[in-house]
């Protein structure tokens, strides 16, 4: 099977591969976000102590 | 001192909440008169004949009554919030449970129950025949009991929040969808001429899960919203 | 018995850096595994005989079907063991949890509608497990959008773990009920969202996904739980030598 009927995937390609693209990008959102989240949130603790107080 | 009972302590409160309602007749009234413009919105929507209003008419009054309970939610526990007595409540010492159940009693009394009441007139509005209107009555009497105990936990949950009417719906419309599935169902077995004891006996049986469950949820919500 | 070691567990610091330490043992074997996976289902899996090719978005509508309900389920039980034992830890896990479930259930709507254009020809079908997966959506969002209203985070917590107790109990009930109504009108489409008849060659690769998707799960809670215990945190001495790190 050639690479041009692997991604027609038997006319059903206009369905399939959006699938996967979005699920992949839901996957890669996911980490995304949380690295950044953890980012955020250490930034934040970090100026919480600079100033002396603590985390609200 | 005598110790009150939780059983006179509940009733006192389902007593007091019916009295304060009926202060405010307009309040009372504002569920059925939605209630009533609700049902009047579909035939206006889709069309005039009955024949066709009455293969929709269980899931119009259905989604009518939902929309109408959860008008009248949002004020079940504010104005005890908003003056104080449920902060009296909490440190009354009786089980919050019960003074839920009866608070909750009391406000299916005043808005449940007028809806189930004037019903029928507007069933009968949809094209329902007559001998289904026992079975619309029943639905409804069940499943607006349920909405009122799913209700009261959204409500209890949802106290004071900014909002928080918007909020409420949005809680506790999934939680009521399948008492929706079998009360409408139930108006059109009836309609059809069908005995609906299935979908009523699994409606009930749900009231009975609910009763059971909900004041338990709607004690530690107002727990947990008050302190 | 003595129950020390799961009291130090509990313990933000010790829960922070062990997160940290499991985050990419979850991740890793997750990654290979969803390659493998969609390597497995895409390329040597053998078309359906009914659906052709098309039936292999299976491969990744049903392991996200699957996560939208296992990480509802573990997320009420985090929410209780948070609201019964008072373990902040557990409710970090609840709040950390609900994002992703509601992505999940997302996508599991999506490439299931998106299935079912080619199989029954619209975009959408009232299909038992499609509208099961869209209340699950609506209890999910409601969720959030609850924590998200409440200011105090202890008071947002504990209503949050209410919520997800009563949503928990309720699922069951939901599943049926829809279920139920579903099977009330016959002559419309097939209620069993396309499930071929699955051979080996087809049932490893949905496997493999599935346990890659629990495990991806795993890794992004330790990365978000990092964050939450983070933002959590108020004794500022054990932050000041972690973070300096």
């Amino acid at each position: 099977m050639n690479l041009a009927e692997f991604l027609a995937m038997g006319k059903y390609g206009a369905y399939v591969w959006p699938c996967i693209a979005l699920t992949c990008a839901v996957l890669i959102w996911n980490v995304v976000a949380a690295r950044r989240l953890h980012a955020e949130a250490r930034r934040q603790a970090l100026r919480r102590l600079e100033t002396g107080r603590g985390p609200s | 001192m005598e110790r009150t009972s939780p059983a006179a302590a509940a009733m006192l409160m389902y007593r007091r909440d019916l009295l304060l309602a009926f202060r405010h007749w307009d309040q009372v009234a504002q569920p059925v008169v939605f209630f009533a413009m609700v049902t009047t919105l579909f035939p206006l929507a889709l069309s005039p004949e009955l024949g066709e209003l009455r293969q929709l008419a269980g899931g119009v009054l259905w989604v009518a009554a939902l929309l109408a309970a959860l008008l009248g939610l949002e004020f079940l526990f504010r104005a005890d919030h908003a003056d104080g007595t449920l902060e009296q409540m909490l440190l009354s010492g009786q089980p919050l449970a019960l003074l839920a159940v009866a608070k909750g009693a009391a406000h299916w009394t005043v808005c449940g129950l007028p809806l189930v009441l004037v019903s029928p007139l507007f069933a009968i509005s949809l094209g329902v025949p007559t001998g289904a209107l026992c079975t619309v009555m029943l639905s409804l009497a069940l499943g607006t009991g349920i909405l009122s105990a799913l209700g009261a936990i959204g409500a209890a949950l949802t106290l004071g929040l900014r909002r928080g009417s918007m909020l409420l719906s949005l809680l506790v419309l999934p939680l009521a969808m399948p008492a929706l599935i079998f009360g409408a169902r139930a108006i059109d077995m009836a309609i059809e001429g069908e005995a609906a004891r299935g979908p009523l006996l699994l409606l009930a049986a749900m009231l009975v899960l609910v009763l059971t469950l909900a004041p338990l949820a709607v004690g530690s919500a107002l727990r947990i919203s008050a302190e | 018995m003595n129950w020390t070691w799961l009291h130090k567990f509990a313990s933000p610091p010790h829960a922070y850096r062990l997160a940290g330490r499991l985050a990419p043992w979850f991740g890793w074997p997750a990654f290979l595994l969803i390659v493998a996976g969609l390597y497995g289902g895409l390329v040597l899996a053998p078309a359906d005989y009914q659906q052709g090719d098309g039936f292999r978005i299976l491969y990744v509508h049903a392991p996200s079907a699957w996560m939208s309900m296992f990480i509802y389920a573990t997320m009420s039980v985090a929410a209780a063991i948070g609201l019964i034992w008072r373990i902040k830890l557990a409710h970090a896990v609840a709040a950390a949890s609900a994002p992703v479930g509601a992505w999940f259930t997302f996508v599991a709507l999506t490439t299931g509608a998106v299935w079912g254009k080619p199989m029954w020809g619209t975009w959408w079908v009232w299909d038992a497990r499609l509208t099961s997966e869209l209340i699950l959506l609506f209890l999910y969002v409601g969720l959030i959008a609850l924590r998200a209203s409440i200011d105090d985070r202890d008071r947002a917590d504990r209503a949050s773990a209410v919520l997800a107790i009563v949503g928990v109990v309720n699922l069951p009930i939901i599943h049926y009920s829809v279920y139920w109504w579903n099977t009330l009108h016959q002559g419309a489409t097939i209620t069993k969202l396309g499930k071929p008849s699955i051979t080996g060659e087809m049932l490893w690769p949905l496997l493999t996904m599935i346990v890659a998707f629990t495990l991806y799960y795993g890794g992004v809670l330790m990365l978000r739980l990092r964050a939450e215990i983070l933002r959590r945190e108020r004794d500022a001495s054990w932050l000041q030598k972690e973070l300096a790190a």
